[in-house]
C-alpha cells in the first residue's frame, strides 16, 4: 500500500509559486527525504502534507484516503520540527502525551505509549522536567518521542539536525535510522545535508525551487544524475564541471567528473597547478588549477605527499564522466 | 555587564543620575504622604517636616472616611481600572493574535487602522460618545468607563501585543494543531503565557492613565453611586476653601492600589526586560 500520493501540487503564497507540480508516491514502510537548497520549498511541501498549508491545487492523499480537507491533528501524521517546538508549560512526559490526549485515549494507554517512548529514546531521567531544563540533543529526542507516541502513519521531519553540533548530529542520525528499521514506519525527512540525505534514504528527493528534480535511490542519483543540479548536490567534495575538458562536449555544455574519480598519473589528459591541499588522514583533497584556468577537487584515497604549487598531471576513466548540454541536461 | 568592560566613574555616574531621578520622582509623593498625618497648622508652617507628637493628625482620613462614599469611590475605580485591564489585554491580545497568525486580505490594512487609535486622542470624540452613551442608557454606570477606557487602550495593546506574537515560533504553534490543539488552547495555553511581559507593558501604561482620569468620570458617570475616586476626591478642593487635610489623605490612600497593581505587573515587565526574547 501507499502511505502518501501526492498529485500536481502547486503552492503560491501570492503572486510567488513556491512549489509547481510537484507528484509523489512514498510506499508503506519507505523513508524518503526530500533534499535541495534552503528555500527550494521543502518546509512548505511538508507543511501541505501535514495539513499546516493547504494546496493551492493538487491532491494529497495519506493511506488511500483524500486529505486534503482533514485537519492536520486528523490526518494520521506527526511532525517533528527543526526547532524542537516543545510545549515549555509541559514536562517532557506531559509533552509527549498531549497528542493522546487531545484524542481522548484512555490514562493507561497514553501512560503505556509515553512510558515506552521514554525506554526507547533513553529519557527516563528527564521524564518529569521541563523543555527549558534539557540540552537541544535531549530536548530533540523528546520531540522524536511526541511523534513516536502518536503512532502515525507517516512520519514528517523538518531538518531536525539542523540545530545540533557536528558530533550529536551523527549519533540522532544514527538513531532515526535505528528508529525506522524498529517501527518500519513510512517517513518523510526533510534536509539540505546530502550526506543526511545519502545515509538515511531509501528514496531521495531532489528538489530545486519548487520543482522535483530527480527521484531515486541514493545510488541511482550518485551513479546516474539526471542533471548537473543533481550531479553537483548529491556527493562530497561536490562533483567538478569542466567547460574545457579533455572529452569533447556540446556548444556551451560541461563535463562532469567526480573528485574520487581522478586520479593522479604522469601522462594524464588533465594538467595544472595545486593551489591548497587538505589533509584528512583517511583522505587528501587537491585543489588544483587546470591549464584552462579552471578550480576542480582531486579526492585521493589516504595520504599523499604533493605539495602546494606543485605541477600535476591527472586521468579518469572516460565512462566514469559525465556530460552536460548547455541547460545542464545529461547526455547519454 | 562583564567586569572587564565596567569602568568605576561610569558606574558612580549611572548609580548617582538614577538617585537623583528616583529622589525628584518620589519626592511629592514623600511630601503628600507625610502631610497627610499633620494637622492643618503644621501643613501649612513646616511642609517639609515628618510629623511628630504635636503636631500628627488623623484628621484627613477621618474626614475622607467620614465624608462621601470613599468606600464606594474607592471600588468603583477599581472595578473600572481592573475591568478596563481585562478587556483591553484580553481583546487587545486576541486582535494582536489575528493579525500576527492568520494571513487573510486587508490584514495590513487592518492592523493599520486599529493602529490610526495611538495618534488620535480619544477625548476628541466626548461629544460623540456622550451621545452614544445617552442613547443606550448607559450614561451614569461602570460600563459606560470601562468601554471608554477598553476603546482608549486597544490600539496600543493591539500594536504592541501583535509585534511581540510575531516572535513567537511557527512550529510551537504548529505541533500544537498537529496534536490537535484548537486555534482558542493554542492562543491561552502556549502563545498568551509566551507574551507575558508584553502584556504587562500593556496593563503598566493603561492602567495609571485610567486611575486618574477626571474627564470622562465627570462627564459619564458623575452620579454619587458610581463616582470613582479621583472624582469623589474633587469634594475636598472648594473654590474659596480646600481642605488639604483630606486631599493629602485621599490621595495617599489613592496610591495604594495602585502601587499593588504595579508591584504584580512590573514583576512579568522586569522578565521580560531582561530575558530579552519570547521564545
Ligand atoms: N508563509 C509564507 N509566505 C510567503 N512566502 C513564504 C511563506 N513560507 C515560505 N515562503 C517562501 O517559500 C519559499 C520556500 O520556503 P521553504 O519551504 O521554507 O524552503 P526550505 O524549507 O526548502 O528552505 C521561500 O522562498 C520562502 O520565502
Ligand atoms: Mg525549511
Amino acid at each position: 500500500m501507499t502511505a502518501l500520493t501526492l498529485s500536481n501540487i502547486h503552492k503560491s503564497f501570492g503572486k510567488v509559486e513556491v512549489l509547481s507540480d510537484v507528484s509523489l508516491t512514498v510506499e508503506e514502510g519507505e523513508f524518503v527525504v526530500f533534499v535541495g537548497p534552503s528555500g527550494c520549498g521543502k518546509s512548505t511541501l511538508l507543511r501541505v502534507i501535514a495539513g499546516l498549508e493547504d494546496a493551492t491545487s493538487g491532491t494529497v492523499e495519506i493511506g488511500g484516503e483524500i486529505v486534503n480537507s482533514t485537519p492536520p491533528a486528523k490526518r494520521g501524521i506527526a511532525m517533528v520540527f527543526q526547532s524542537y517546538a516543545l510545549y515549555p508549560h509541559l514536562t517532557v512526559r506531559d509533552n509527549m502525551g498531549l497528542g493522546l490526549k487531545q484524542e481522548k485515549q484512555p490514562k493507561s494507554v497514553i501512560k503505556e505509549r509515553v512510558d515506552a517512548a521514554v525506554q526507547m529514546l533513553d529519557l527516563a531521567s528527564y521524564a518529569d522536567r521541563h523543555p527549558s531544563d534539557l540540552s537541544g540533543g535531549q530536548r530533540q529526542r523528546v520531540a522524536i518521542g511526541r511523534a513516536i507516541v502518536r503512532q502515525p502513519k507517516l512520519f514528517l521531519f523538518d531538518e531536525p539536525l539542523s540545530n545540533l553540533d557536528a558530533a550529536l548530529r551523527m549519533n540522532t542520525r544514527i538513531e532515526i535510522a535505528a528508529l525506522h528499521r524498529k517501527l518500519s514506519a513510512s517517513m518523510i525527512y526533510v534536509t539540505h545535508d546530502q550526506t543526511e540525505a545519502m545515509t538515511l534514504a531509501d528514496k531521495i528527493v531532489v528538489l530545486r525551487d519548487g520543482r522535483v528534480e530527480q527521484v531515486g535511490s541514493p545510488m541511482e542519483l550518485y551513479n546516474n544524475p539526471a542533471n548537473r543540479f543533481v550531479a553537483g548536490f548529491l556527493g562530497a567534495p561536490a562533483m567538478n564541471f569542466l567547460a574545457h575538458g579533455p572529452l569533447p562536449v556540446a556548444d556551451g555544455g560541461t563535463l562532469g567528473i567526480r573528485p574520487e574519480h581522478l586520479r593522479l598519473t604522469p601522462e594524464g589528459r588533465l594538467t595544472g597547478t595545486v593551489t591548497h591541499v587538505e589533509r584528512l588522514g583517511g583522505d587528501t583533497n587537491l585543489l588544483v588549477r587546470t591549464e584552462a584556468n579552471e578550480a576542480i577537487t582531486v579526492r585521493l584515497f589516504g595520504q599523499d605527499s604533493t605539495e602546494v604549487g606543485a605541477t600535476i598531471a591527472l586521468d579518469f576513466d572516460d565512462h566514469a564522466a559525465f556530460r552536460f548540454d548547455l541547460q545542464g541536461q545529461r547526455l547519454r | 555587564m562583564s567586569a572587564a568592560r565596567q569602568n568605576p566613574f561610569n558606574t558612580v555616574a549611572a548609580h548617582a543620575a538614577l538617585l537623583i531621578y528616583t529622589l525628584i520622582a518620589l519626592f511629592p509623593v514623600f511630601v503628600i504622604v507625610i502631610n497627610s498625618f499633620k494637622s492643618r497648622r503644621a501643613i501649612f508652617r513646616e511642609p517639609l517636616a515628618l510629623p511628630d507628637a504635636e503636631s500628627f493628625s488623623l484628621i484627613g482620613y477621618q474626614t475622607v472616611l467620614k465624608q462621601g462614599d470613599f468606600f464606594l469611590y474607592f471600588q468603583n475605580s477599581l472595578i473600572v481600572t481592573v475591568g478596563s485591564l481585562f478587556f483591553i489585554l484580553l481583546f487587545g491580545a486576541m486582535a494582536a493574535f489575528a493579525l500576527a497568525e492568520y494571513r487573510f486580505r486587508g490584514n495590513t490594512l487592518m492592523g493599520l487602522y486599529l493602529a490610526l487609535g495611538i495618534m488620535i486622542p480619544i477625548r476628541i470624540g466626548t461629544v460623540a460618545i456622550l451621545e452614544m452613551m445617552v442613547q443606550t442608557g448607559l450614561v451614569n454606570t461602570l460600563w459606560a468607563l470601562i468601554l471608554v477606557y477598553t476603546a482608549q487602550g486597544l490600539p496600543l495593546a493591539v500594536f504592541i501585543m501583535s509585534e511581540f506574537m510575531r516572535q513567537v515560533s511557527d512550529d510551537l504553534k504548529d505541533a500544537g494543531r498537529i496534536d490537535g490543539l484548537s486555534e482558542y488552547r493554542i492562543f491561552f495555553r502556549l502563545v498568551l503565557p509566551l507574551v507575558r511581559p508584553a502584556m504587562a507593558t500593556v496593563a503598566v501604561f493603561n492602567m495609571i492613565p485610567i486611575w486618574n482620569d477626571l474627564w470622562f468620570p465627570l462627564i459619564l458617570a458623575p452620579a454619587e453611586e458610581v463616582k470613582t475616586l479621583t472624582l469623589g476626591s474633587q469634594v475636598f478642593i472648594g473654590q474659596f476653601v480646600t481642605d488639604w487635610n483630606a486631599v493629602l489623605s485621599a490621595l495617599s490612600l489613592a496610591i495604594l492600589p495602585v502601587m499593588v497593581l504595579y508591584v504584580i505587573f512590573s514583576r512579568q515587565l522586569i522578565r521580560g526586560l531582561t530575558s530579552g526574547a519570547v521564545k
